[in-house]
Parts: structure tokens; sequence; C-alpha cells
């Protein structure tokens, strides 16, 4: 089984993941492009396990996942915070610190 | 390798569609299939555990929490498609696009010339492989993890919590709230209209309508105006139907006209 495809799919996936951070607007839709370039990063790293015959890779991926979950609780718990103050979940609308 | 080139054109598709819906709810299915299918390509390359890791923890927890959010903040919570920065889309899209370019060429040329293949590693199954790993090397930084997740979850009941600053509205006090508006600004007392009266349908969708035809904005709830999702009054309908009707002033009823 080739490996390119694989690692291609992967960095298509995350440059997606990065255009979404920078376009989209609404907090849990950039959440959710941030969680599209961590599985991208995954299907890399497990890739690279299968070449090169050690599981390694796949624990790098599993921490990442652990990771990943603790970050979209708190993340989430942020962001469900300032749409109770703010009433918006738009990340232009958090600009306090601005002025 | 059927599978990879069948889930990955689908996964592209799904991941560029999350740029490009605007209802939050939609990315999140969409993100969905792409996990899922992620999912799926863990188990094509030897990754048994974390297939099902995938599904359990991405797909099943992470998902489930986006939609629960989702439904906390609201339906309406969609992007807004004014540009706050001038040219920000544009010059994003570009940046992305060459970053994509540049990414793919360059992984592309790497040689892979000899792939090891993981079916020594996982000789005596793929999770007793990772888990021998996991509790002698990385035993560790499994410890960490602990301390990692405790904290997530403490941070998340410290954010979520909300102290109350003002007392309780009980029955009594929305009452009294609702007569001193009526008598501030006379809004109105009773319950709200019913959807549906005098239209054709009488789903809740379906705005009332007042003596004079126009559609009653208050008699659907708020939350399907918040989606978008109100049907058109039919006051045509009304219309067409008044002019089928006789009319009392040229045909009286009872077809007295010629009966006398």
């Amino acid at each position: 089984m080739p490996v390119t495809p694989f690692i291609v799919l992967s960095a298509l996936l995350f440059s997606i993941g990065a255009v979404g951070v920078l376009v989209r607007r609404n907090a849990i839709v950039i959440f959710m492009c941030v969680e599209l370039m961590l599985n991208a990063s995954n299907l890399a790293l497990v890739t690279f396990a299968r070449v090169n015959g050690n599981l390694d890779g796949q624990i790098a991926a599993f921490f990442v996942m652990v990771v990943a979950a603790a970050e979209v609780v708190v993340g989430l718990a942020i962001i469900m915070t300032i749409f109770r103050t703010r009433r918006s979940a738009s990340v232009d609308d958090a600009s306090l610190l601005k002025y | 390798m059927v599978a990879f080139w069948i889930l990955a054109p689908v996964m592209v598709i799904c991941a560029l569609g999350i740029l490009f819906t605007r209802k939050a709810v939609h990315c999140a299915l969409l993100l969905a299939i792409v996990m899922v299918s992620l999912a799926v390509l863990y188990a094509v390359q030897d990754a048994p555990f974390l297939f099902a890791v995938q599904i359990i923890v991405y797909t099943g927890a992470i998902l489930m929490l986006f939609l629960f959010v989702l439904m906390l903040v609201g339906v309406d919570a969609s992007d807004s498609l004014v540009e706050t920065i001038r040219g920000q889309r544009v010059i994003a899209s570009l940046v992305g696009l060459a970053f994509a370019l540049l990414l793919v060429l360059g992984v592309a040329q790497v040689g892979f010339s000899s792939v090891a293949g993981l079916d020594s590693a996982n000789a005596e199954g793929n999770v007793p492989a990772i888990a021998k790993i996991l509790f002698t090397r990385y035993v560790f930084a499994f410890e960490v993890t602990s301390a990692l997740l405790i904290t997530a979850a403490l941070g998340a009941m410290v954010l979520a919590h909300r102290e109350r600053l003002t007392p309780k509205l009980g029955q009594a006090d929305a009452a009294a709230q609702r007569l001193r508006d009526f008598a501030d600004h006379g809004k109105h007392l009773g319950p709200l209209p019913p959807p549906g009266t005098f239209a054709r349908h009488n789903a809740v969708d379906t705005p009332a309508l007042r003596p004079d035809g126009t559609p009653e904005p208050t008699s659907v709830p708020a939350v399907l105006t918040a989606r978008g999702t109100v049907r058109t009054a039919p006051a045509y309908e009304v219309q067409r139907s008044s002019e089928e009707l006789p009319d009392p002033a040229t045909e009286p009823v009872g077809g007295s006209k010629d009966g006398v």
C-alpha cells in the first residue's frame, strides 16, 4: 500500500483546516477547523508509524486525541462563557482588549 | 487502497464544505463525516485501536460536545458574511492555497522507498502491542495525561459555573412583571396568538393572519424565525378565496335574485 496518497490527503486536510481558522468567524466553527487540523496530523502520524514499522506514531496520535479532548472541553466552556456575557459567538465581537 | 480512493474525495469535499457552509450545525455534521472516514483509514492502516478510539472519542464525545454547545448557543449562531477586515477572506484563501500547494508538492516529492509495515509490530495484536509500549516507555506521559484531564474537567466546571446574581423569579414575580409591562408600555397582557389561524396550514411555522390578511409575526415561535424556516403567510390564498366566494352585495345568499 503506497504512503504518499495518505500524506497528501493529510496535507490537504490540514491546509483546509488552516484556511477555515483564518476565514470563519464563528468561534465554534473555528474550533471545528482546529479539530480538523489535529485529525489531519493524526493521519500523518499513523501513516508514518506504518512506514517506520513501529507503533510510536500510533501512540503519538493517541496522545493527540487525549489532548484534543481536554482542549475541546476547556475551549467550549470558554466559548459558552463569552456567549453568556456578550450574546454572540463571533470572534470579532470579543474585542474589548482592543480599545 | 480501494477504501482510500473512495473516502479521500468524500473527506476533501466535506472538509471544503466546512469552509462554505453558513450554519454551524451543518459544519459539525460534515466534520463527523470526515472523522468517521478518518477512522476507516486508520483501520486500513493496521491501527484498529485508533479506529475505535477515533470513533468513540472524536465522533462520539467531541462532536456531541460541539452539538450540545451549538444547542445552548442557539440555532441562529451562523456566521455573518460582513468582512470586518477588508480583503481578509481573499488574502486568507490565497495564502491557504499557497500553503496547500507548498505542503502537497513538498510531501509528494518525498520518496518512501521501503515501507516497513506493521506486521512484526502487530504480531501479538495491535492492542497488546500498544499497551506494552504505553505502559513501559510512555508511562510518564500517560500519567501526566491524567493530570491534564483532571485540570480540564475542573476548568470546564469553573468556567461553566455561574453565580446567581439576581434572585430567582417565581410565578408571582413573573405575573407582576407582566402587569408592570402592560402598565408601562402597553405590552399585550394575554397569551401570544396561536400560529396558523386562518392560514392554509395549521403548522407552527405558518403565521396566523390578522383580519385584514397580513401575517402576525408574534404567532410563530421566535426560534423558527431565527432559523429562517417560517413559511410565508399565504395572503394571496385569502385574496383568492374571497374572490371565489359570492359577493354578498351583488349576489345575496339563498339565490333570491331570480327567485322573486
